[in-house]
């Protein structure tokens, strides 16, 4: 009988990860929360920087994903049990699986722009977020609640990240070239309208994504503002005005804008920061999961026979994803092979 | 008259709001200017132009700021602003971003003297 790895979380590093092990011979479970695959991967229109659509990537890993992986959707697992050298894990009452290795790829959680109340999200009705963007265009229709084109558009970066006051101290990584990259789109979908970035930094850390900036400069005029957004108010007419300083002029700024999208940033689900605590793993001020060794490595945990994959040990673009995930399985393979 | 004057002046004032209203701006003229010298949106505000700047040595010039106010539409002062260059063209050659800094200031020069601002 071959041994057994319980893989938790079918986006695109679990897809990766159970395709890599069952190709190795391992018998994979595949266990999702919801009901169908993908992750967050399933809610995005288009991808940086090519801007493929997100769908002929999620469709790839679907079709890759290897047949002889026992696929169980609609189980969000609630505890992971170590039992001498096997886990126990379990959904619930009605579901539970044994096996000899455990791979987390519990992914990440949008941040709730909620909680920035300052930014009007849910109170005013042209703030909308990223996610929301993608849906939008997704569907084809970018219009403000009125069903009137939005003839300016605002994205502030750093949604839920860079924020003490959001409680998350660190930077997501894939937002400011997610707003450039929707930034563009809008000017695609959109030529009339005019485009404003709300950014602290810009953090073009991978390739190509410099000249994915620059084009959004060059080619559509893209406007970026570094300043971070103070708030925001709604006037008479629903548009949105907001405060900044623009920092490299060092004067407050105020504009008004018809359509805000807050660039949400990724955070440890719940569900994730549960099983750690159940587990008694250490715990970060990140509450992303700790690798034994970050650079060494960064898929193994602090109990044998448990791995990491993925974005639930800290932001990750979808490339580093999968290369994430296939480095995890690697270490699976070694761990079940000694 | 003017002693009661002196009396009841207790040194309070109003300043000018140092607000940038982008939205009462005029945008005039860096729409011309985007059109004369499009490479204009290529800056990104690194600075390099004003730190390797003669004029920024004697005077408050900066290319970096001035191309920051033309686009915010603060127009007013500019024309004296402009003037302090001297063309030397020290900045093209270290711009990062390829900007053609000495005719962006030929072009917002010749648009604040002809655009109805």
């Amino acid at each position: 009988m071959s041994r057994h790895v319980a893989v938790i979380g079918a986006g695109a590093a679990g897809l990766e990860a159970s395709s890599a092990l069952a190709s190795m011979g391992f018998r994979v479970t595949l266990v999702e929360k919801e009901d169908s695959t993908g992750g967050h991967v399933k809610d995005w229109h288009a991808l940086f920087p090519n801007r493929r659509p997100g769908a002929e990537v999620l469709d790839s890993l679907r079709k890759n994903l290897d047949p002889g992986v026992n696929l169980v959707t609609g189980k969000p697992v609630s505890a992971i049990k170590p039992n001498g050298k096997t886990f126990f894990v379990e959904s619930g009452n009605d579901w539970q699986t044994e096996a000899d290795a455990v791979l987390m790829a519990t992914g990440f959680s949008l941040f709730d722009a909620r909680k920035k109340e300052e930014y009007g999200y849910r109170i005013y009705d042209n703030v909308i977020t990223s996610a929301d963007l993608e849906a939008a265009f997704s569907a084809g229709k970018v219009t403000m609640k009125n069903g009137e084109i939005p003839k300016r558009i605002g994205f502030v970066h750093c949604v839920g990240s860079r924020d003490e006051k959001a409680g998350n101290i660190y930077c997501s990584k894939v937002c400011c070239v997610t707003a450039v990259k929707q930034a563009i789109e809008i000017k695609e979908f959109l030529p009339g309208t005019e485009v404003f970035c709300f950014y602290m930094d810009l953090r073009m850390f991978g390739r190509h994504y410099e000249e994915l900036y620059k084009e959004a400069q060059e080619k559509y005029n893209v406007q970026f503002i570094r300043g971070r957004l103070s708030e925001s108010t709604e006037d008479h007419n629903g548009k949105v005005i907001l405060k900044v300083e623009d920092t490299l002029l060092g004067k407050p700024l105020k504009i008004g804008v018809d359509m805000l999208v807050l660039m949400a940033g990724m955070e440890s689900p719940s569900g994730t920061r549960q099983l750690r605590d159940m587990l008694h793993l250490a715990k970060d001020n990140d509450n992303f999961l700790i690798p034994s060794d970050a650079h060494l490595s960064a898929n193994i945990s602090e109990i044998p026979g448990l791995f990491y994959a993925g974005t639930c040990t800290g932001p990750k673009n979808i490339a580093d994803t999968l290369a994430d995930a296939r480095s995890a399985a690697l270490a699976v393979a070694k761990y079940l092979k000694s | 008259m003017s002693d009661i004057k002196e009396k009841v002046r207790f040194g309070f004032t109003v300043n000018k709001d140092r607000q940038i209203d982008y939205d009462a701006n005029s945008k005039k003229l860096a729409s011309t200017v985007i059109i004369a010298e499009p490479s204009l949106n290529l800056c990104i505000s690194c600075g390099t132009c004003a730190a390797t700047c003669t004029a920024a040595q004697f005077t408050d010039f900066s290319l970096r700021r001035l191309i920051l106010l033309v686009r915010r539409g603060e127009v007013s002062g500019l024309e004296n602003e402009v003037t302090k260059c001297m063309l030397c063209g020290k900045c093209q050659l270290v711009c990062p971003r390829g900007v053609n800094t000495r005719n962006l200031i030929l072009q917002i020069h010749k648009a604040l003297k002809n655009t109805v601002l």
